[in-house]
């Protein structure tokens, strides 16, 4: 018998996160390294540690050894708990069958079993593409006090933007009209975060209802929340203020980088009240040598600095060579960038080698045709030879020859 | 492969009034250093690198800090259901552990319980990253009852009563002199120690029932001609703190990229509690060089030639030059540091100036307000 939890969160992390490319080939985008030392899941599971919630089902499809690894028994969260914690909760093998995810309902449809152990009155749906900072206790105590039967967290997006989201259109209590899934002509700027506060035993019969019924795609978007709302649930829009954003595309994951940066972002990750847990590698700290030029940078522990860093974020273990220059870039952990080499708006995933001169990436005031300019990305463990060119904009996925 | 024959011992607590005041208010293995660990880190990591899976730490008095430091030994993988850490803190008071040898005649219970067959004995005055499997395998090799690790070079001057070692070609020890007038390089025993768990045990006993109880004299010079004691060199990084100069020397030595990788070796790494700050924070306008920076910090100003732990924050238009400044230390804007240790949480205010030189730096304690 499991102790009650009132609340139980269920972390989507299955998806691919393709628009990421190199970035995702190998692990899961809620694994994407971010920030110097944190990777994206970090956010959404120390919120629910912060926010008081012990149980957290953690749902992977793609990918998800390196996830898995990382998660390991929820130490780093504090979510090592003796009867609640983190799990990770991956497809498997049914009397009727075996099934993968089909949709992110259906993710929740098939774990089913691990909810109700908790016995919970309310669950919390989360994502984990976004970087964010967010108490979900409040909202569900805004979802208890409306005794709403769902609530979606919508943040103030500017009206230019709007058609790029799924808008809730509301009344003045708050509570939900319409849905429009990237409307041409938004009427209101309340753009849904993909969180969700549910009452357990509603999203329970729905869940069942929505399995059953054929041509459904089983997704939350698509499919359950429309159905809720044309049956007349109650189901109201938590106005979230603060810093978040998507990091499911390259420009998105740089700029989101890149804001860490400014000392105006709302997102302060030394915040004591709200720290953003993760796994902590075990290096010394940081070396600035003699003659290194470090400027607005985040650098992490064990990074050994010889040449000019300038608006970028370096992850633990890089080597930043003599005469090298690395600027508006992010530079995974362990990469080596050798003497000389330059890199420019650039994105280096972990354990790659920059060759002597090599050069990556520009900046944009320097290419005529902007068409052309975006952030070049190299992929993981590669060899970038010596003098070698990557273009800006370029996915590198294999090892580049040196050029004499 | 987890685990092996040999169980460790850190005195912890030894040495502490060579650096009084960086140990005023905690033990020495609590003290700070290198920008992330405490003193403690050392043997201990260097235990658990070469397997060894019960490791006692005894500590005598101000130890709060140093068990904050430790909690569960999570950190070092000592968390253990089968040994793991053990803190031993004196059973009822402090006279008990008034030396190294009633320290550990009052451990008996902990050493007679244990199965191991060696024992490592470390203090924590020396900063190295030494394998105890290689002690151990020359210590098999040589027939050793007791091997003494040593270093040659010249005696640091404070050393409380070194002990100077002499051997026959075959690295046996033929001489020990305590306290020696010696000028120039010698080889002198860093405390680190390893001998047959049972022979350590007959040996305390003896000493107590003779009431013979200075463990360097009674034990390592008392019984070398009869027993087979040999010397093991260590030969990498290893300075013994014995005076403010040397830690702020220690620190400083840092710097150097062939230390950093002798000390903090990939293959041997030094583990610690674990904080989750953010990567260090470089502003606009700062600049730093040579210097070594732990996560947590926010760099506005200048650092020249520094150990900066985690958490510290550098105002604008200040410039520090050869300090070490411990954690969550924040000094304001326009102030200028040369030559100071700075002890942590303490606050530095604006347009403030304080210097010591290289052969005695200043130093600012613990949560103190300047």
């Amino acid at each position: 018998m499991y102790p009650k939890q009132e609340v139980v969160a269920m972390l989507l992390a299955g998806g691919q996160g393709s628009r990421l490319g190199v970035l995702t080939q190998k692990l899961a985008k809620p694994a994407v390294p971010y920030g110097g030392k944190y990777r994206i899941i970090d956010f959404p599971l120390s919120n629910c540690v912060n926010s008081g919630i012990e149980a957290v089902g953690v749902l992977t499809q793609y990918q998800p050894l390196v996830l898995n690894e990382y998660i390991g028994s929820g130490q780093p969260w504090d979510l090592d708990s003796m009867n609640s914690g983190v799990r990770v909760l991956s497809p498997y093998e049914q009397v009727k069958g075996a099934y993968w995810y089909s949709g992110t309902a259906n993710a929740i449809y098939q774990n089913i079993n691990y909810i109700d152990r908790y016995n919970p009155d309310y669950v919390v749906i989360l994502s984990g593409d976004h970087i964010y900072k967010m108490d979900y206790s409040k909202m569900v105590a805004f979802h208890k006090e409306h005794k709403a039967d769902c609530t979606i967290a919508v943040i103030d997006v500017p009206l230019a933007e709007a058609s790029r989201f799924g808008i809730m259109n509301t009344n003045p209590d708050g509570s939900i009209y319409e849905f429009e899934e990237k409307p041409k002509q938004p009427k209101s700027t309340n753009a849904s975060m993909g969180i969700y506060v549910f009452s357990w035993d509603k999203l329970r019969k729905y869940l069942i209802e929505d399995e059953e019924t054929e041509g459904s795609s089983h997704d939350f978007g698509k499919d359950v929340l429309p159905k809720m709302l044309a049956d007349g649930q109650r189901m109201f829009a938590y106005q979230f203020q603060g810093y978040w954003k998507d990091v499911g595309t390259i420009d998105s994951l740089w700029e989101s980088n890149m804001d860490l940066l400014d000392p105006n972002t709302p997102l302060d990750l030394n915040d004591e009240s709200w720290k953003i847990y993760s796994s902590n590698p075990v290096v010394p700290p940081q070396y600035i040598a003699d003659g290194a030029q470090v400027q607005n940078s985040l650098i992490a522990d064990g990074c050994d600095i010889s040449g000019s860093v300038d608006f970028s974020v370096l992850f633990n273990n890089v080597v930043v060579k003599q005469g090298a220059v690395v600027q508006d870039s992010i530079i995974m952990p362990g990469s080596v960038i050798e003497e000389g080499a330059v890199v420019q708006y650039a994105i280096v995933s972990e354990n790659t080698v920059v060759g002597r001169n090599a050069v990556i990436g520009a900046r944009p005031e320097d290419i005529e045709d902007k068409d052309k300019w975006g952030i070049a990305v190299i992929g993981d463990n590669l060899k970038i030879g010596e003098n070698a060119k990557v273009a800006p904009k370029a996915m590198v996925s294999t090892d580049i020859e040196g050029v004499k | 492969m987890r685990g092996n024959n040999i169980m460790g011992i850190i005195f912890s607590n030894l040495h502490e009034d060579l650096i009084s005041e960086l140990t005023d208010r905690r033990t020495m293995g609590a003290v700070p250093f290198g920008g992330r660990y405490r003193l403690i880190d050392f043997p201990l990591s260097n235990m658990v690198n070469s397997g060894i899976n019960k490791i006692g730490v005894l500590t005598k008095s101000n130890y709060q800090s140093l068990i904050d430091h430790l909690g569960t030994g999570k950190a070092w993988d000592l968390s253990r259901k089968r040994d793991g850490l053990f803190i031993l803190p004196p059973f009822a008071n402090t006279s008990e552990y008034s030396n190294r040898l009633t320290t550990l005649n009052s451990i008996m219970p902990f050493l007679k319980n244990s199965t191991e067959e060696y024992v490592a004995i470390s203090d924590c005055d020396a900063i190295c990253n030494i394998d105890y499997k290689a002690i151990c395998s020359k210590h098999l090799e040589n027939g050793a009852d007791i091997t003494l690790v040593y270093k040659r070079d010249q005696l640091p001057p404070k050393l409380h009563d070194p002990a100077v070692l002499s051997f026959d070609s075959r690295g046996k020890v033929i001489d020990i002199l305590i306290n020696p007038n010696i000028t120039g390089s010698c080889s002198y025993y860093m405390n680190i120690m390893f001998i047959k768990r049972e022979l350590l045990i007959e040996l305390i006993n003896k000493c107590i029932s003779k009431n013979t109880l200075n463990f360097k004299r009674d034990i390592i010079q008392g019984e070398y001609k009869n027993l087979n004691v040999y010397g093991y060199e260590f030969d990498g990084f290893a300075p013994i703190i014995t005076s403010m100069s040397d830690y702020f020397n220690a620190n400083m030595q840092l710097m150097n990229r062939e230390v950093r990788h002798d000390l903090f070796r990939g293959d041997r790494p030094i583990y610690t509690k674990i904080r989750d700050d953010m990567p260090a924070k470089y502003g606009l306008g700062s600049k730093v060089t040579n210097s070594l920076i732990g996560n947590g910090c926010n760099i506005e100003g200048e650092v020249e030639n520094c150990v900066l732990f985690k958490g510290v924050h550098i105002g604008k238009g200040t410039k520090v030059s050869n300090c070490v400044i411990m954690q969550d230390t924040k000094i304001g804007s326009d102030c200028n540091l040369s030559y100071v240790i700075v002890d942590k949480d303490v606050v530095i205010k604006n347009e403030r100036t304080l210097a010591g030189f290289l052969s005695y730096p200043v130093y600012i304690s613990k949560e103190s307000t300047v």
